[in-house]
């Protein structure tokens, strides 16, 4: 069943955010997903993020497109709107949901089959005009809904459930974000909450699109031998790249940039991200190096916020928007009137 | 084979090279026309390229009023050598072509029904000008200088319309000036002026604009409410955002922070521009796309989760002649089906058909009314006719108290008073449900998803609780038929028969009631201006004996709809079909209404011989 509910019942001493909410009101409905499903887990990093963060339920916009990840949205924040769309589309409609409604956190889920595939040039497209929100995609290598066909970010070699080896180079999501202006690129691990959640809070906080792939492996269909996009494979070629630490905007931050090896970045919004453990010569604000880096490490998978640069304009900005939403703004700002239209009609004589 | 005189009521066309720079001397001599109080009717038939190929422009002046497309003309200016003997053949006999005659006319091309106009263009601009851009460009200006003169146009109308053209260019100026006056005085001093049938002032056009559909519709868009507007850019609809932003810049910059109270996006695709607008009005902005018939197959996907989820969204379709790229210049009226049904599963929608670029101002607006208070998507059929060329038509009139009817949406306050919000329960008595904007209150907090669902928003895949929603979204698209623009009936006495008709044909179709009236053949009008269509409709339909559905497309697709929609016997439906991608003219109508009840007169009683009379009265 498709939405079981979960008990209502919270236990009393359960910790509270700023506006007095525990973690479970930050929950949705039981998941449906196979037992093991990665999208389980980062489903629980996002609930812990936005629970940290102390973001209004009802101030979440929850957007999806179709798919296993895209399902997801259904099973965090039942007090958030939501909008299951169709696939490959999410990332064009909360474009226009965003150009609206600036005032409301935009949380998009997406899977490989969905950004990498067939709304490739949607997600490029909302890379481009920076448009303020989580872009998270669940990237399992592989279609579940329709039986373990390879996805786009299927490696080369990768083996399928029935032995077939996928001989198409992959699209990587972190380095096209890269190639194309992405302000904000990060890979993670579902299996690594400890990680996941600060880059959540991080993406969250950015100024305009933040890209987070988080490798997430697919039980039913990619989970074996010979694939690169199992829990065996991932967590034996995952490294981290770079820690990530988010510091909200409210806490003192001085004294998290003094250690040794840290890279501090003020966020748009006041908050502030340290990179701790970077390697040698990695800036994380540095696209070149970052592309470098990366290019180097190919066949292995380096996580983390690998790149941030908090400087670009987000769409709204770019387009001179007022802060109040578009979709508030009282009628009699946005009708001329009579007056002018006659005044107007003089030209058309 | 010398007509009598003729005021105010003849045709002729301009044959030019695109990209010359024959727009601005051709729109002159329209705007001069429409200020001397005469109607007049332009239409620009070019191609679709940058430089170089045939175009044309067509402007009929009727003191009567008639505005649909001539077929004959008076006057043929041929300025394209390429076309020269095509546009010598359209000639009306007993009329006049004017042609550079720089160049001898090549003598095949001769006809003794016509009288040649030779006015030396080339030369005297070449002589008169410099630079070879100028030669070029003059050269229009000295052809409309020539006209002026033959035509009897206002020359002091034509100043005036050229110094507030020029008002900031002085040299343009000056060359203008030099090249109307190079054509005018050759044409006086060796032509007889004017010709037999000529312009004289009227007063006609004190209430009225020269406005094209594009500028009209992003004008109702602007006055409508709309912030958000997602496009990609596609011919024949691209004009209507290029104005939309103008208008917003003029009108929408807050005065008190500078700041856009609006935004345009300009989408990857059309499946995005269409998605862009769905999200837009998903949160609550009025939201449109612009574009044409490519762009609606592309967004058929996502018209169908704004249909099934229920979510406002506004189209703007203008028209263009498809399948396929088809030609993207020239006008069609294809996309009635494609917009009527437009997605998979069981859809459909609400549509408008303006008939001119008036009725594009206030059917904008009623198209972001409509779909506010029925949640779906609105599609406003214009086409490329009625979008792209300039019409005379009334002052665009905007009543102070209109308010935007958002429909039925639940404000903070009202989410207060309920005890639980549930989307598609419970529905009024236009079968529409309350729904909530995301932000407003934790209470309307909802999941929005184009998969199967109950009445109450939920996920399913029970058939009775899919089903129960479908029915009542049927049940909601025929309740819009009380709230789209009624038809346009006229009738007339003794009339059994019917011409029905939509949009851009309406001129036309008039006129053929006018006509068909000369010959003894009364027929009553109706244009039908949206669907799902209302009683009226089909009241006329079966009170006639005989409907002749008129419409620019092969397949018919007005009368199919009709035939689908309606219980309208098939036999009684006549198709008249005009689809080769230019305006229709009364002509077309009154040929085939004449042949096709010629035809069944004849199947009815053979014996009988049927006098209907012949065109050539």
């Amino acid at each position: 069943m498709p939405s079981i509910a979960k008990p209502v019942a919270t236990h009393p001493s359960l910790h509270r955010n700023h506006i007095g909410l525990t973690l479970r009101d930050y929950e949705g409905v039981m998941s449906t997903l196979c037992a093991g499903c990665g999208h389980d887990s980062i489903t629980a990093a996002i609930i812990r993020a936005l629970w940290e963060l102390s973001v209004a339920p009802h101030m979440i916009a929850k957007m999806s497109g179709i798919g296993c990840s895209s399902k997801t949205p259904t099973y965090f924040v039942n007090g958030a709107h939501g909008f299951n769309s169709a696939h490959g589309r999410m990332a064009a409609i909360a474009t226009g949901a965003s150009a609206a409604n600036s005032e409301l956190t935009y949380i998009g889920i997406s899977g490989d089959g969905d950004s990498l595939s067939i709304g490739l040039g949607h997600m490029c497209h909302a890379i481009r005009r920076n448009v303020k929100m989580l872009y998270v995609i669940e990237n399992n290598g592989v279609y579940g809904l329709t039986k373990g066909q390879f996805s786009a970010s299927a490696d080369v070699g990768s083996k399928s459930k029935r032995g077939e080896a996928n001989r198409m180079a992959p699209i990587d999501p972190v380095m096209l974000g890269l190639s194309i202006g992405a302000t904000f690129v990060a890979r993670s691990f579902s299996g690594d909450k400890e990680q996941l959640v600060p880059i959540l809070k991080a993406a969250i906080a950015h100024r305009g699109f933040a890209l987070v792939d988080v490798i997430s492996p697919c039980v039913t269909f990619n989970d074996h031998n010979g694939s690169t996009k199992s829990y065996m494979y991932t967590r034996k070629h995952a490294h981290r790249a770079t820690e990530a630490n988010f510091v909200p905007p409210a806490t003192e931050i001085l004294a998290n940039i003094t250690s040794n090896g840290t890279t501090a970045v003020t966020m748009h919004d006041g908050s502030v991200v340290n990179f701790t453990a970077v390697p040698e010569h990695y800036d994380p604000r540095d696209r070149q190096q970052v592309y470098q880096y990366l290019t180097e490490h190919a066949g292995e998978v380096p996580t983390g916020l690998l790149f941030l640069d908090e400087n670009v304009p987000d769409m709204h900005e770019m387009n001179n928007t007022p802060a109040t939403a578009l979709a508030k703004m009282p009628y009699d700002k946005l009708c001329p009137g009579s007056a002018a239209l006659d005044e107007l009609q003089e030209e058309f004589r | 084979m010398q007509h009598g005189t003729r005021v105010n009521d003849f045709a002729f066309k301009l044959a030019n090279v695109n990209g010359t720079g024959s727009a601005s001397a051709n729109g002159l001599l329209m705007q001069a026309i429409f200020r001397m109080g005469i109607p007049v009717s332009g239409k620009n038939l070019f191609p679709s390229n940058i430089q170089g190929l045939p175009t044309w422009y067509e402007i009929r002046v009727s003191k009567d009023g008639y505005i649909a497309r001539a077929l004959d003309y008076d006057l043929m200016v041929a300025m394209n050598s390429q076309t020269y003997a095509r546009d010598v053949r359209e000639v009306r006999e007993g009329g006049y072509l004017l042609y550079d005659s720089t160049w001898p006319l090549d003598p095949s091309l001769h006809r003794d029904d016509v009288t040649f106009l030779g006015v030396p263009l080339s030369r005297m601009c070449n002589e008169a000008f410099k630079d070879p851009r100028e030669r070029i460009l003059m050269k229009n200006i000295a052809y409309a200088g020539a006209l002026v003169a033959i035509l009897n146009v206002d020359m002091a109308i034509v100043e005036r319309l050229l110094d507030e053209k020029f008002a900031a260019k002085k040299a343009l100026r000056e060359s203008n000036t030099k090249a109307l006056t190079l054509g005018y005085d050759y044409a006086k001093s060796h032509f007889m002026c004017p010709l037999p049938f000529h312009l004289e002032k009227m007063n006609e056009n004190a209430d009225k604009i020269l406005i094209d559909g594009n500028t009209a519709t992003a004008l109702g868009c602007v006055y409508a409410g709309a912030t958000v507007a997602a496009w990609y850019p596609i011919t024949p609809s691209t004009s209507v955002m290029d104005a939309f932003k103008e208008f917003c810049e003029q009108y929408r910059k807050d005065p008190e922070t500078g700041k856009n109270n609006f935004c345009i996006i300009q989408a990857e695709d059309e499946l995005a521009a269409i998605g862009m607008v769905i999200g837009a009005s998903w949160t609550g902005a009025r939201a449109f796309t612009s574009t044409s018939g490519p762009g609606i197959s592309l967004m058929n996907e996502l018209l169908g989760l704004a249909y099934y989820a229920e979510i406002p969204a506004v189209v703007m379709d203008i028209q263009r002649v498809g399948p396929s790229t088809g030609m993207p210049t020239r006008t069609q009226q294809g996309d009635v089906f494609e917009a009527a049904y437009a997605s998979h599963g069981d859809t459909k929608h609400i549509v408008l058909f303006p008939a001119d670029p008036g009725e594009c101002f206030d059917f904008a607006r009623n198209a972001f009314d409509l779909a506010e208070r029925f949640q779906t998507p609105v599609l406003m059929l214009s086409d490329l006719d009625i979008g792209m060329n300039d019409w005379v038509v009334p002052r665009l009139a905007w009543d102070e108290h209109y308010r935007p009817d958002r429909g039925r949406v639940l404000s903070a306050e009202d989410l207060e008073k309920i005890p639980k919000f549930q989307r598609y329960h419970p529905e009024d008595e236009n079968h529409v449900a309350a729904r909530t904007l995301p932000g407003v209150h934790a209470r309307g907090a909802f999941f929005t998803r184009g998969s199967g669902h109950n009445k109450f928003g939920g996920y399913t895949e029970i058939p009775d609780e899919y089903q129960e929603v479908l029915d009542r979204l049927l049940r909601k698209q025929r309740a819009a038929a009380r709230f789209i623009p009624a038809p346009v009936i006229k009738k007339r006495a003794g009339a059994k028969i019917g011409l029905v008709t939509i949009g851009g044909c309406d001129a036309a179709v008039r006129e053929a009631v006018d006509l068909l009236s000369k010959r003894g053949v009364e027929a009553d009008f109706m244009r039908i201006r949206g669907f799902p269509f209302d009683e009226t409709v089909v009241k006329f339909l079966t009170t006639h004996d005989l409907c002749f559905i008129i419409e620019q497309n092969r397949d018919a697709q007005l009368r199919g709809l009709l035939l689908l929609e309606t219980k309208v016997p098939k036999e009684d439906l006549r198709s008249i079909l005009v689809y080769g991608g230019f305006p229709l003219s009364a002509k077309h109508v009154v040929d085939e209404v004449v042949r096709q009840l010629r035809n069944r007169a004849i199947e009815q009683k053979p014996e009988s011989v049927v006098e209907l009379g012949s065109w050539e009265e």
